[in-house]
């Protein structure tokens, strides 16, 4: 659909595919119209489009009603807060907190009271919905240790029974391949019986199997690139390894919402920080410019390398980065590009190799291609992928390399099991088939979530879908509610959101049937309509009952 | 008859305004008039940039742009460089091992109690594949805790008699954040010199101020935390909210000896600082069950506020743990980085550990103590398991020490004994210990075994240096 207002391929009248506006503003007259056709028209002259397919990613304002009940809400917890720890100190009510030893009594205290407030009032009302035990493997659908707090959640005992059969829509298992049968789990039992569980050693010492080497061939492969490193954790990959390649003198623009690992290990890199905002590709620009023109803060030198640390898709929005933008601004500034593709990696793209594939561009325009095996493969760790020197550097001075264990066997062989499967090279087209089973999924679920009208943020194709809540006491509702139907949710508030945007997040999986599909939707519904959760003020058009078909474009809204 | 009262009274209240804006002189109502018109004015201009930056033009700026040349993103590494070229282990690192084609007998894994190729470990997570896979696809708040996580936990709480204990899914992770979690900035750390790199990390990561104190030496440690209560006094207001920490290893991986816990421990009452230690060579290795330093010495647990160690020597597994009372204990779970914010550990390795610690538990094992080599100096305690085997004298720079070190290394593995040299980062750590040869003790060596590296060893060394 061509856009009348500015003449480029959009798919929606109000998000441009040439990725301008993100939000839908309404007062579009305060933006300047010839500087909207006049980018659109550079993009369409330079590259014929940057991006090969539609964009479109939506986060609906919180409507104003909502917004001043919520902070109504956190404004009488606080109070009760305030309230019991009056009564606690003065010995009214008992105090269950564990304390201090006697003989400690008075060293400084570790912990300020005020730090503990948020979680003593109001993490502690509604700690149920975190840590829940599972006694199964983490498919599609899990089993759960019961256990009940009598004293509103300070402990908890296990009754000893078990929940079966809990549809799974927390894990991060988007390829379905945590299963206790077949091939992987087959392969990963011989690599056991043969290597044993552990390693014992550094890769730099003696702790570099062949195994190891196996892998990093493989994953080099599967990205695209000449040559790839692999490591025990991923948060530890992000954590190690930024702080191996910039220092002080370099800059580095971070997304305002990357993980805590990036934030880490830009932290102990050195190098100056600076965020720009989410996803919005003037921010970085504007911020790159400045940094080449003025240089260092006060002494005015040239900055040594820029880094930009993106993910692929950010797991609290479901957003999935701009990357062809993100690549053009890069390859405009002369500065590196760092792509934490935890999430995406597996979950997006025709064949599954993660959002430089999703967008069809080349591997060799990233300069360090991250990722986890933890999600979409099943297993544990981290890797880093890119140009054979940059993987020789990383070899010499990853603080990884020199001072942590080494990969435990038979976890890398469950990696290389998978990834065989995801390219295919097993003979089956098992990988393939999941791949497209997890996009229809997406498309299906969110759809689905959008026509009942609740309120879905980011990306139409990521297959994380956080469905936004708000109000503090919904987020304890939610979860319990949906536990009592057998359905297991995340639900996450603040720190982790912003203070008035808590929100349930589903992770869906290539393991999920239509049928389970179908009764976790029909049991959102309930309990969208028992805890007033329809907040959303457009209505999509219910698509009609037929089969999917990709070929049909969504139907324009009112 | 109240409301006529007020409404009589706003009138009068009104009158009153009206004669004195009548009575008053003219000057004063100039300047009233002035005064409210700026107001306005300054309501309705735009805000101004407090730093009027660039006089540069359009032009000029894209010039630059175009000039600028960042450096590359890595520097080259020359191809000769000492840790590029790993090691190839194929098959299982264990007492004998493949390496680079040649069998040996290794003398560099840290497996002390031979638990890597124990098949009750191996049936014990195999056990656990078949039931669980092999991943767990989420961190432990969300649907990733299992229950062998909670009874690894417990297990390790019961055998270190403390509290409580929490698992971590990355040994070098473990230390790491959970200094952070307690030392913030503006809280101080006493460190020893010879403190491993994923302390000098977690120690960076807290933004604490951070006194070294030389390695071992107790009287150095007792005249800084002097001039801390110097400074407190002062200073008490700020004294009574800045926590003090003291960071020390059992048993140091860089210099393979212990740390003089009984007098830190009067230390730590005398100037009301808190210990973390380290455990993670001397968990498995010392004291008769195995727990550790507070057994070696017979301390009170309870004295150490957090211990931990890293499950990747002694339990031949992969992860770590922290254990001690709940009131410290617990705090990890929501504001640990590592804890948080990453996978939790795979519930066949968690299987194993368990496995694992239940033999440790039956088998306190017994050491073997390694012998003097004329060339090479042993660097350690004698019962420490992990060594460092230094040359006497330096040949000069660290680059031609590190080379002959190699070179008794390449003698050594191509005659069937496998050993590595200590590998650090140059130039990221604090103190760098001087180059060595690591050796490492394990119950699975035989006295003949044992016989033969030192004299291997003796002729290594014998034949390189002359």
């Amino acid at each position: 659909i061509l856009c009348d207002e500015c003449g480029c391929f959009c798919i929606r009248r109000h998000t441009h595919g040439c990725g301008l506006s993100q939000r839908v503003s309404k007062d579009r007259s305060s933006k300047p119209v010839n500087k909207i056709s006049a980018a659109c028209i550079n993009h369409i002259v330079h590259n014929g489009g940057l991006y090969k397919r539609p964009f479109n990613e939506a986060f609906e304002e919180t409507p104003m009603l909502v917004a001043v009940l919520t902070y109504v809400g956190y404004g009488v917890l606080t109070l009760f807060g305030y309230l019991r720890d009056f009564m606690r100190q003065w010995k009214i009510e008992k105090c269950q907190n564990a304390t201090e030893r006697e003989e400690q009594k008075d060293f400084v205290p570790l912990y300020q009271d005020f730090e503990n407030f948020y979680n003593r009032n109001l993490y502690m009302r509604i700690r149920d919905s975190w840590n829940r035990p599972i006694c199964s493997v983490p498919g599609a659908k899990v089993d759960m240790m019961e256990r009940v707090s009598h004293d509103y959640n300070w402990t908890f005992t296990y009754t000893g029974r078990v929940i079966k059969d809990i549809i799974n829509m927390g894990s991060y298992n988007y390829l379905g391949f945590a299963q206790k049968t077949g091939a992987c789990q087959e392969a990963a039992a011989k690599v056991l019986s043969q290597y044993g569980a552990g390693v014992c050693s550094t890769r730099q010492e003696m702790g570099n199997l062949d195994k190891h080497e196996e892998l990093e061939k493989l994953v080099a492969r599967f990205l695209g690139v000449e040559s790839a490193m692999a490591y025990g954790m991923g948060f530890a990959t992000n954590s190690m390894n930024i702080p191996a390649l910039v220092g002080k003198g370099c800059l580095i623009l971070s997304d305002e919402l990357n993980h805590a690992s990036l934030v880490l290990g830009a932290r102990l890199s050195g190098a100056t920080i600076r965020i720009f905002k989410h996803n919005n590709m003037q921010s970085l620009e504007k911020l790159l410019k400045d940094a080449i023109v003025h240089g260092q803060p006060r002494t005015r030198r040239p900055w040594k390398k820029i880094l930009i640390l993106v993910e692929g898709i950010y797991s609290m929005e479901g957003s999935i980065v701009r990357l062809p933008e993100v690549i053009a601004l890069k390859k405009k500034y002369k500065s590196y590009l760092y792509l934490d593709e935890a999430h995406s990696i597996g979950a997006l793209g025709p064949s599954g190799r993660g959002v430089v594939d999703y967008f069809g561009l080349n591997p060799e325009d990233v300069d360090v291609m991250m990722g986890t095996f933890t999600k979409s493969f099943g297993a544990a760790g981290g890797y880093i992928g890119g140009k054979k020197e940059l993987i020789d550097y990383l070899r010499t001075y990853s603080h990884s390399a020199a001072y942590a264990t080494s990969m435990s066997p038979p976890v890398v062989e469950q990696i290389i099991t998978s990834v065989k499967c995801i390219m295919g090279e097993d003979g089956t087209t098992i990988g393939r088939a999941r791949v497209q089973q997890l996009a229809e999924n997406t498309r299906y679920f969110r759809r689905r979530l959008k026509e009942m009208g609740f309120i879905i943020y980011g990306n139409e194709d990521s297959p994380v879908v956080p469905l936004m809540l708000y109000m503090p006491a919904k987020i304890g509702a939610f979860g319990r509610e949906m536990l009592k139907r057998n359905i297991g949710v995340v639900v996450v508030g603040f720190p982790a959101t912003p203070i008035i945007e808590s929100r349930a997040r589903f992770c869906l999986s290539a393991a999920h049937t239509k049928e389970m599909l179908d009764t976790a939707l029909k049991e959102i519904n309930e309990v969208g309509d028992l805890l007033q959760l329809k907040y959303s003020r457009r209505r999509l058009v219910p698509l009609l009952d037929r089969p999917f078909d990709e070929t049909t474009y969504e139907e324009t809204e009112d | 008859m109240a409301a006529v009262a007020a409404g009589v009274g706003q009138q009068w209240v009104l009158v009153e305004m009206v004669q004195a804006f009548y009575e008053a002189p003219a000057y004063h109502l100039i300047l009233e008039g002035i005064l409210i018109l700026w107001i306005i004015r300054l309501l309705f201009s735009k805000t101004y940039k407090l730093q009027e930056r660039s006089d540069l033009t359009l032009k000029e700026k894209e010039e630059l742009i175009e000039e600028w040349q960042p450096e590359p993103l890595v520097p080259p590494v020359p191809k000769d460089h000492p840790a590029l070229n790993y090691n190839i282990v194929s098959g299982p690192p264990t007492h004998i091992i493949t390496v680079n084609g040649k069998e040996c007998i290794n003398f560099a894994s840290f497996n002390f109690l031979g638990l890597l190729n124990n098949e009750k470990v191996k049936s014990a997570a195999q056990a656990s594949l078949k039931k669980y896979g092999v991943g767990t696809c989420g961190p432990r708040g969300f649907y990733g805790t299992f229950d062998v996580h909670l009874e690894l936990e417990e297990r390790l709480a019961k055998f270190m008699r403390t509290e409580e204990a929490i698992i971590y899914s990355y040994g070098f992770a473990t230390i790491a954040s959970a200094i952070p979690a307690y030392s913030k900035r503006g809280d101080i750390v006493f460190v020893d010199e010879a403190a491993c790199f994923a302390i000098q990390k977690g120690l960076q990561a807290s933004r604490s101020n951070i006194k070294l104190f030389k390695h071992n030496d107790m009287a150095d440690l007792e005249r800084l935390l002097k001039e801390q209560e110097s400074e407190d006094q002062k200073n008490p207001r700020k004294a009574r909210v800045t926590r003090r920490f003291i960071v020390v290893e059992g048993l140091y991986m860089n210099t393979g000896d212990i740390c003089p816990l009984p007098e830190l421990i009067k230390l730590k009452y005398k100037y009301k600082v808190r210990i973390f230690l380290e455990e993670s060579l001397s968990f498995g290795v010392l004291g008769a069950h195995g727990r550790g330093i507070t057994e070696h010495f017979g301390i009170n647990i309870d004295d150490i506020d957090l211990i931990s160690a890293n499950m990747e020597n002694s339990l031949a597994s992969i992860g770590g743990f922290c254990c001690g009372r709940s009131f410290i204990i617990d705090h990890q779970r929501l504001s640990g980085q590592g804890y948080c914010f990453s996978a939790s550990l795979p519930p066949l390795l968690a299987a194993a550990a368990i496995e694992a610690l239940n033999i440790m538990e039956d088998n306190p094992g017994t050491q073997m103590v390694f012998k003097k080599i004329s060339g090479l100096k042993v660097v350690g305690e004698s019962f420490s398991p992990a060594l460092h085997l230094q040359l006497e004298e330096s040949w000069g720079s660290r680059e031609n020490d590190v080379k002959l070190l190699k070179r008794v290394v390449d003698y050594c593995m191509n005659s069937g004994i496998a050993l590595t040299q200590a590998r650090y980062l140059e130039k990221e750590e604090k103190c760098l210990p001087p180059p060595s040869i690591r050796v490492v003790i394990t119950v699975e060596q035989t006295e003949q075994e044992l016989d033969r590296a030192a004299s291997l060893l003796k002729e290594a060394a014998q034949s390189v240096l002359n």
